[in-house]
């Protein structure tokens, strides 16, 4: 995914979230190369000089991920902009994205051989190292240096656990936020295989949720793994979510449940925890 | 959003798929009127945002004009499922030939439309693919190129229907997937789609969900009929995902994931949460809407403040939250547990300003919010 340390552009770098979570990407050691901000060229923010267009950044810069705090609406655009130029991975932090903008973003992603992550998600955190997105990296309550490899679709959740991992006297080696859609550009199954292939984790907590075939799929790879994975899905009494007609019945085949995927998660081996603070005491007893 | 039938006919109709002629109802009156102007027999079909009509009798074939009045007479204001009906569709009936099954949704595993099709039409779809699988054709699409006319024609031609019938039906299917897109559909699905004995396509059925993230660009979309209880109609109205629930703890967290997973704490130690409500993203900045949403709700007999900030900064809710307590006055215990993005500054203002000690995990404020319910509830029974 980001096995070294990514030369990072920030497209919408001159709004105000822009501005300041490039600020506290900088402080904490991101190397932030570049913002875009269409008809903002020339400006700087944080000493960080700003472009109008993706392309015009990457005459300049070598850029290895964009991080875009652009809204909604506009995200799609932004990212297959990134995209088009070259930029072989993309977050997208927007929640609210329409679905079919992200299966767009998607499919462009794949087109180029590039990686999408998000959108609504959280962004990724590699302690010690850098982070970019919208998860207070520098915080030494949730973040610690360490050997626990975390992916969770929730930012908030993460939060949770990574505070209790912190507290528990364990440290990430990097912390993935998926993101909470239904459709999002990088899976469990892709956070599974990096973790696997990372020299710097030891053991995988991953955090599902309700709804979509995502986590019943990893489940599947799970096996496969040498790494143990302690899981916890958020939503074992969430409100049923909208009926979604006979065709969501038959795609989704049964999955999507919390039930589903504790059961296929188990049955794959993970360490399946029924509320959030047990993922601690799972760990400890790996 | 779901768009009932009617609607959802008169967006397909608009363009280019045929159906048959009918109309609105609101009264009997209205049903027999459009009757006797498109001719008997007619269908009286309840307007209502679900799917499964036909077995709930929301569905009625009448041969005369008086048949579609007592229809009409009988469905309306009767419930079909949790839903009243106020209005019923009288449509002309089809001279149908076979039922065709067809549909374009969204595959989320492979973040991609699909289309799907069946010779095997009609309610028990479901079943025809649980049992049969392969007279139901899944075909993913490309988004970027789209449906081809190939393709279609692939489709078609796969169904084993009459030569004569392949290119119409092909021309069904992209006309169908444009629509889908245009709609910014999660689904769009024609069940069934009539072959009429004169060998012609016409959509007897219509449903369309169009994605809540996209009907800001959907102006012939909405507005959505809502279907929940009062007080959830007031969240929706300040842009709140609110949902009532059965039990008595009222749940306050930050994000969805939290929440969920507030909510399964509270199961799991036994007690029973009030409500679902998600204060996601850039809704951590109105936390004293959010708390009187929380509060309005009669079931809750205490409270249980969440709060694990990454994004979110907790002080900033936790001034909310204060403004909330000291207009409000609740009169139910509350429980807190706080940590994350300004947790130092949120812990002291709820010390000093609500004097309250938050917990410092979260299971402690949880098993704290179920007792201090369960003892209100045993106060009000006294």
């Amino acid at each position: 995914m980001i096995s070294t340390k990514p030369n990072v552009l920030v497209q919408g770098i001159t709004g105000s979230e822009g501005t300041y979570w490039t600020e506290q990407m900088l402080a904490y050691g991101t190397v932030v190369v570049a913002g875009c901000t269409p008809g903002k060229a020339g400006q700087q923010v944080a000493g960080v000089p700003v472009y109008g267009t993706v392309a015009d950044a990457l005459d300049v810069h070598p850029i290895d991920l964009s991080v875009i705090f652009v809204p909604a609406r506009f995200a799609k655009d932004a990212a297959v902009e990134a995209f088009m130029a070259g930029v072989p991975s993309v977050i997208v932090l927007a929640e609210f994205v329409p679905v079919h903008d992200t299966m767009e973003m998607l499919a462009i992603a794949r087109a180029n051989e590039a990686r999408l992550i998000g959108p609504n998600c959280p962004g990724i955190v590699f302690p010690g190292r850098d982070f970019v997105g919208i998860m207070p990296g520098w915080s030494n309550k949730l973040f610690a240096p360490g050997r626990i490899g975390v992916v969770s679709r929730s930012g908030s959740l993460g939060a949770l656990i990574n505070l209790n991992l912190v507290a528990a006297g364990f440290g990430q080696s990097a912390f993935l936020g998926l993101g909470g859609d239904p459709i999002v550009g990088t899976t469990f199954h892709d956070a599974l295989e990096w973790f696997e292939a990372d020299p710097g984790t030891d053991a995988i907590v991953l955090l599902g949720e309700v709804g979509g075939p995502m986590e019943e799929e990893a489940a599947e790879y799970i096996p496969s793994l040498t790494k143990p994975v302690v899981a916890f899905i958020a939503g074992q009494n969430a409100p049923e979510g909208k009926k979604m007609g006979h065709a969501g019945a038959m795609v989704s085949g049964g999955k999507g449940t919390a039930a589903s995927k504790m059961e296929a998660l188990a049955v794959a081996g993970a360490h399946v925890a029924t509320v959030p603070t047990d993922v601690v005491a799972l760990l400890r007893n790996l | 959003m779901f768009i009932e039938e009617h609607d959802a006919k008169q967006l397909i109709a608009s363009g280019g798929v045929p159906i048959p002629a009918g109309s609105v109802a609101t009264s009997p009156d209205q049903a027999h009127s459009i009757a006797r102007e498109i001719g008997t027999p007619v269908m009286v079909k309840a307007q209502v945002p679900s799917g499964k009509r036909g077995k709930g009798g929301g569905i009625v074939t009448c041969e005369t004009v008086d048949d579609a009045r007592l229809a009409a007479e009988q469905l309306l204001g009767s419930q079909l499922g949790e839903f009243a009906i106020d209005r019923v569709l009288v449509e002309a009936c089809a001279t149908i030939a076979q039922e065709l099954y067809v549909s374009v949704t969204i595959d989320p595993a492979a973040g991609a439309p699909l289309l799907m099709l069946s010779t095997a039409g009609g309610m028990d779809i479901e079943e025809v693919h649980a049992t049969t699988p392969e007279q139901v054709q899944m075909v993913p699409v490309n988004i970027r190129a789209g449906l081809g006319a190939g393709q279609a024609m692939d489709i078609a031609a796969a169904t084993g229907l009459d030569l004569s019938l392949h290119a119409p039906l092909a021309g069904f299917l992209l006309t169908l997937y444009g629509l889908f897109r245009r709609y910014d559909a999660q689904l769009l699905e024609i069940n069934p789609l009539a072959i009429t004995t004169a060998g012609e396509l016409i959509a007897l059925d219509a449903k369309l969900i169009v994605d809540d993230n996209a009907v800001f660009r959907q102006p012939d979309v909405g507005p959505e009929r809502f279907t929940g209880t009062a007080l959830e109609l007031e969240a929706k109205q300040q842009d709140f995902l609110f949902v009532e629930l059965d039990g008595d703890v009222g749940v306050l967290a930050n994000g969805a994931g939290l929440t969920m997973s507030t909510m399964d704490a509270v199961t799991a130690h036994g007690g029973a949460p009030a409500n679902f409500l998600e204060v996601g993203g850039m809704a951590y900045k109105r936390a004293t809407p959010a708390l009187a949403l929380v509060l309005k709700n009669p079931n809750v007999k205490s409270l249980l403040v969440n709060l694990c900030g990454a994004y979110a900064r907790t002080d900033v809710i936790a001034e909310g939250l204060i403004a909330g307590f000291k207009e409000l006055k609740p009169e139910v215990s509350v429980s807190f547990c706080i940590h994350g993005t300004g947790e130092e500054r949120a812990q002291q203002l709820v010390r000093d300003e609500l004097d309250i000690e938050p917990h410092e995990t979260m299971d402690d404020a949880v098993k704290e919010a179920i007792a201090k319910a369960a003892e209100a509830q045993a106060g009000a029974a006294r």
